[in-house]
């Protein structure tokens, strides 16, 4: 009970005080460009929940059956990205084969996730702040509906802000920076709620 | 000390972990992306057996037909769309910056993007499967004036083409110093079609043009260089009507076939050509004109140069082409308008044409993008 208690919490953590993108500023190149459509974002933002829920327990079974056992976690860093590359691709295989309307939603930024480095980020923070296997399983979870959340948020904002006056040396990145960090201190109230580290 | 057998170690979990990562994307290339063999049915009459799983541009490539490509599969360009009647599913986020609305409804696609996973139903223009790649030699660049040169290729594999008098080639530029990727530039061709085993194309210098900076100042009689085409719908009609050409710069290839090809096919009609130039200096093939001018029945070259200089001593017409050529024509009636320039040159001759009584649909031109 103890396990869920504790996977819960990392859950709910990983979603909101701790917010990957908002707190770790990680997977910031896609968050950025892709920003600009609520469709688009829905799409990124699915497939990267996915792939990092499904990745954290991938990486948590090689970084403790084979890379600890062998004395090798320092080579975590090359593992975890090839295992991460490899599934990106087998996934997109299979997507493409099985699902047509997936394929075309989805499809097309799985290549993307392989380089986004909150993926990575993850599965590192997983093994370096010792969760047990579930919750790692939720703290990847919970950090993909995160990430998503705030994509989804941002898509949001961009849309309203097409019709907005923004002084023309701040258009494109640079006012969505300056929101990106705002949101970050929205989300700031939420720390201390649950501390996950 | 780091033991050597904790180097051994790393090494082979490594490796242990991308071999076996590895193997399993053979296997799932072998069946998961295997799709097996397709039938692709082309224009209802021609019909392929390839393997699917490909993208179109490229499986079609395969069976020799050539769909015009800039970029070369990228999805850059937006050029190597085709119309797919059956067999395509949906479009890809890829293909939408390029597909109009209206295309969308005629389900037009862009081959490079779509991937070929069933039996499919295509169209594509029937000329298209007359567009082969050619290895050719350089024979002889030789200038025709300051800034044009004509550069005479030897088709070497296959040696030969089966051209129409007024269509082009899209002539490959390899990586030089101003592109890092190979680049396709299109060229009319001016020799004529009875001319199978080498082919002329005129090119003139742009500044900072990609290609014609390669052909001028790089290119060397005996270099190899790679086409593919021939394309485009510029080409002589089969009427009795009076044809009027005008061109300017290197709008002359494709005219220069026109002509050539008449003369090859005995074909009357009455022809005159209006050739628009600055200065003398910006005059050339005269003398082959007039030659021509002897051995066609009917056939006057009419040279206009707008701004002549004293040195010139010009005696022939002078002024801006579109005024030359209002003052020739008497009635549009029985005329057909065969163009090729710049833009700017074209659309003025058109509304003198039009203006003189001929008929918009039997204005054909070749502008340069």
């Amino acid at each position: 009970m103890m396990d869920w208690g504790m996977a819960m919490a990392i859950f709910f953590g990983a979603i909101f005080t701790n917010n990957i993108l908002l707190t770790n500023y990680l997977g910031m190149c896609s968050f950025l460009s892709v920003s600009r459509e609520i469709k688009t974002s829905l799409g990124l933002g699915t497939a990267v929940t996915f792939v990092m829920a499904a990745t954290s327990l991938l990486n948590y079974l090689v970084y403790y059956f084979i890379l600890d056992p062998l004395g090798l976690t320092y080579l975590r860093f090359i593992v975890f990205i090839i295992v991460i590359a490899a599934f990106v691709q087998l996934v997109e295989m299979i997507i493409e084969r099985v699902s047509e309307p997936l394929y075309a939603a989805l499809g097309i930024f799985l290549p993307l996730i392989t380089v986004n480095c909150a993926i990575l980020g993850v599965s590192l923070f997983m093994v370096i702040r010792e969760y047990t296997l579930l919750s790692s399983f939720f703290y990847g979870l919970g950090s993909g509906l995160g990430w998503w959340l705030a994509i989804m948020a941002m898509a949001g904002i961009r849309q309203k802000l097409a019709k907005a006056k923004v002084p023309r040396g701040l258009e494109g990145a640079g006012i969505t920076l300056i929101i990106t960090g705002m949101m970050a201190l929205a989300f700031m109230g939420f720390t201390g709620m649950i501390n996950i580290n | 000390m780091f033991p050597l057998s904790a180097f051994l170690i790393s090494i082979g979990a490594v490796s242990a972990i991308s071999g076996f990562l590895a193997l399993l994307m053979v296997i799932a290339d072998a069946t998961i992306a295997n799709y097996g063999e397709v039938k692709l049915t082309i224009n209802d009459d021609h019909e392929y057996t390839v393997r699917g799983g490909k993208p179109l541009l490229g499986t079609l490539m395969e069976q020799e037909v050539f769909i015009p490509s800039a970029c070369g599969g990228r999805g850059s360009c937006g050029l190597c769309k085709v119309v797919v009647e059956e067999g395509a599913g949906q479009y890809l986020p890829t293909e939408l910056p390029w597909i109009s609305e209206e295309e969308r409804e005629k389900s037009v696609r862009l081959s490079c993007q779509l991937k070929v996973k069933q039996d499919m139903r295509i169209r594509i223009p029937e000329e298209l499967f007359n567009v082969k790649e050619y290895d050719t030699t350089v024979k002889r660049i030789r200038d025709l004036t300051h800034d044009i040169k004509e550069v005479t290729l030897t088709l070497n594999e296959p040696n030969t083409i089966d051209m129409v008098a007024g269509q082009f080639v899209q002539f490959q530029v390899p990586e030089y110093e101003l592109t890092d990727e190979p680049v396709y530039r299109a060229y009319s061709m001016s020799s004529p079609p009875s001319s199978t085993g080498e082919i002329e194309l005129e090119i003139r210098l742009v500044p900072n043009g990609i290609c014609t900076t390669y052909v001028h100042k790089y290119l060397k009689e005996g270099d190899q260089v790679t086409i593919n085409g021939p394309y485009g719908d510029f080409f002589l009609r089969d009427t009795d009507r009076e044809v009027v050409c005008i061109a300017g710069g290197s709008g002359m290839a494709p005219i220069k076939s026109i002509l050539l090809d008449m003369l090859d096919k005995g074909i009357n009609r009455r022809v005159r050509y209006f050739f628009g130039a600055r200065t003398k200096k910006d005059l050339f093939l005269i003398d082959e004109m007039r030659e021509l001018e002897k051995k066609l029945p009917d056939f006057q070259f009419i040279p206009a140069l707008s701004e002549p200089e004293p040195e010139d001593e010009w005696d022939g017409e002078v002024g801006l082409i579109t005024d030359v050529l209002d003052r020739h024509m008497e009635s549009g009636d029985n005329v057909e308008g065969y163009l090729c320039g710049s833009p700017g040159m074209i659309d003025a001759c058109v509304n003198v044409l039009t203006k003189n009584g001929v008929p918009d649909e039997l204005i054909y031109f070749d502008k340069f993008g």
